[in-house]
């Protein structure tokens, strides 16, 4: 299990005076306030009323105003259920695409013996380190030029990439967490007669289910939250997922836009704080496994 | 790509980038192997060429033309040098973006890096909580990037947001941080310190792995706290304060979200938030400068590259590897 891979194995240490852990948790407690003030401070803004959000200091409204909830939803000619509906199937189709392409390559790289396989691996890691934005000029130009930017349906700009195990991040995850998987079962399997796709589909694949699940999750988080290539390939209003769409209130010049503005940020992040409470664990310990796993 | 977390240097020993072809001996390719090898890379392979490799070429060449996306590919014009010789002489813009784009990441990546670690030693003790306060702490990594808290804090940083009430607790005056050039990058780097989470769980996993034999030996010979940091974990630790530099810096670089939303996607106020990508954005989709972006895009992928060289050759002289082994 990914969990097991942080597990504190030191020795434990003498302890300290009483004193001191107190001293240490007060300042632990300062730092949790520091680092939550502006999330509950979006959240009490929110639900303020506009007279307030200019002069109200504290953190909860003296005048609950749930209204800019509807205010915000409807703020714009398409609303944004719209927008969570495009973002939504843009994250999961994501995933879906990351988890398949990225689990065939690292089967591939982690067990498969084929020509020139030390290139191509040396090749992927040099790929993690690429950043995205050298790429985004010639990517639009390209998909422009097979007519897929401003299509009917314009979210394969988005998809493509992702089809194609190019995030290169999982493909490495998935490839150290495949090394941790005993090669005697292959051999068992090689035995029972099973040639490639049979050790794929029998062996590997069933047991790198934490691995693919730590893979969905950050996929869909990282899609979620993601601008740059949806801000470049999204160009009509009723194609815009939520990120692209809260930039719209920033063009609003109109302060009474800040309340619902708020709102939909908001909103905006509860998909990802619910994935935060379901999987804390396998999300920060997730960092580690591609690192500790093998 | 918003890519906060990555490989992991906590895993000493050999071959943790290398595929394990030589584990098993010779690595003689089983009969129908290598077939079933290019199969279930083929996905890879073919966005390796059409998603990055092509694209990187066709930037090349565009980078020596004058390509708008206006006219059509056939009848572009060829410029030679002009778009490089433009940016390193006659766009004081580029140059303020890339004055901007290195303060910002010589700033804010050490002190998110040193908030990192601090908050990362006082929770490494087995104690209960410590996983409730490293999942809080972790919290503001996977929403920071994001453009809701990028409007968040563009309004907390503004003349009636929260830290100028803050501000009035002491009777001091504050101001619009977010519309004064002075400032506006400064709030941008409270907001990546403010992501230190994802560092920290490096770290904290990082320090599981030193020995406690090494603090014990180390305090028999009389070596204070402040000495046994010094000493044992410091030097430990340096594979994972080397990973986390580069990984970070080459983050910091890529600042895009947070600036655009600033500054409404001008690079504003007067320029103090023009990131490198947020230049390379306007001249290539607001000004359609598509050459010269890609002029920009190649400048910056080769600065990238030569930043990793250095971190990687500079790395030798201080990062220490338990096992021995030179990377």
């Amino acid at each position: 299990m990914v969990a097991d891979t942080v597990a504190p194995n030191r020795a434990t240490r003498p302890q300290r005076p009483r004193s001191r852990s107190w001293l240490r948790l007060v300042v632990l407690l300062a730092i949790v306030a520091v680092v939550l003030y502006p999330l509950f401070w979006m959240i009490g803004t929110s639900v303020k009323s506009q007279e307030e959000i200019v002069n109200n200091i504290g953190l909860l409204p003296r005048n609950f105003t749930p209204g800019n909830y509807t205010d915000g939803w409807t703020n714009f000619d398409v609303s944004f259920a719209r927008f969570f509906l495009n973002s939504a199937m843009v994250s999961l189709l994501t995933l879906v695409g990351n988890a398949v392409s990225c689990l065939l390559a690292a089967y591939a790289f982690a067990r498969l013996r084929f020509r020139l396989r030390g290139l191509w691996f040396a090749v992927m890691i040099g790929t993690l380190l690429l950043p995205g934005h050298v790429l985004i000029v010639p990517q639009y130009i390209l998909f422009r030029s097979l007519g897929l930017v401003g299509a009917e349906w314009p979210y394969l700009p988005l998809l493509i990439p992702q089809f194609l195990a190019t995030e290169a991040f999982f493909v490495f995850l998935m490839v150290q967490f495949m090394r941790g998987i005993p090669r005697e079962l292959d051999e068992a399997a090689r035995i029972d007669g099973a040639n490639a796709f049979g050790i794929f589909r029998h062996v590997i694949l069933p047991l790198s289910r934490p691995a693919l699940v730590t893979t969905a999750i950050f996929s869909f988080i990282w899609t979620w939250n993601d601008f740059f290539r949806q801000l470049v390939f999204l160009s009509d209003l009723s194609d815009y997922t939520v990120p692209v769409a809260l930039t719209l209130f920033i063009d609003s010049t109109s302060q009474s836009a800040v309340g619902p503005m708020f709102a939909m940020a908001v909103l905006s992040l509860l998909p990802v704080f619910g994935f935060f409470v379901a999987f804390q664990r396998m999300l920060v310990e997730g960092i580690n496994t591609s690192g500790l796993k093998g | 790509m918003a890519l906060t977390t990555a490989p992991d240097p906590t895993r000493r020993g050999t071959g943790s980038v290398r595929p394990d072809a030589n584990r098993r001996g010779t690595g003689r390719i089983r009969h129908g192997e290598g077939l079933a090898g290019y199969v279930f890379l083929s996905p890879w392979l073919v966005g390796l060429m059409g998603i990055t490799a092509l694209p990187m070429l066709l930037s090349l060449y565009l980078s020596f033309t004058n390509y708008d996306i206006l006219t059509p590919l056939s009848e572009v014009e060829w410029v030679g040098l002009a778009n490089y010789e433009r940016m390193f002489t006659s766009d004081p813009s580029w140059w303020h973006s890339v004055r901007v784009t290195l303060s910002f990441a010589l700033i804010a990546v050490p002190l998110k890096l040193a908030a990192a670690l601090g908050v990362a030693l006082l929770l490494n003790r087995a104690w209960r909580g410590v996983g409730l306060f490293r999942g809080l702490f972790y919290l503001p990594s996977l929403l920071g990037g994001s453009v809701a808290l990028a409007i968040v804090w563009v309004n907390m940083f503004n003349r009636d947001g929260a830290f100028n009430s803050f501000l009035a607790l002491f009777g001091i005056q504050g101001k619009p941080w977010v519309n004064d050039p002075d400032w506006a990058l400064e709030t941008l780097m409270v907001l990546a310190i403010w992501q230190f989470g994802a560092p920290m769980v490096i770290f904290l996993a990082g320090l599981k792995q030193v020995p406690t034999e090494l603090y014990e030996a180390a305090a028999v010979d009389g070596a204070g706290k402040f000495r046994q940091f010094v000493n044992v974990t410091l030097p430990m630790l340096s594979p994972v304060i080397f990973f986390n530099l580069v990984l970070e810096t080459i983050n910091g670089f890529q600042g895009f979200t947070a600036a655009f939303v600033l500054s409404n996607g001008t690079g504003g106020p007067v320029d103090s938030t023009l990131m490198y990508t947020l230049n390379l954005y306007i001249t290539g989709f607001t000004n359609l400068e598509m050459g010269y972006a890609s002029a920009m895009a190649w400048v910056f992928l080769i600065a990238i590259a030569i930043i990793t060289v250095i971190f990687f050759s500079t790395g030798r002289f201080w990062v220490h590897y338990s096992d021995g082994e030179d990377r």
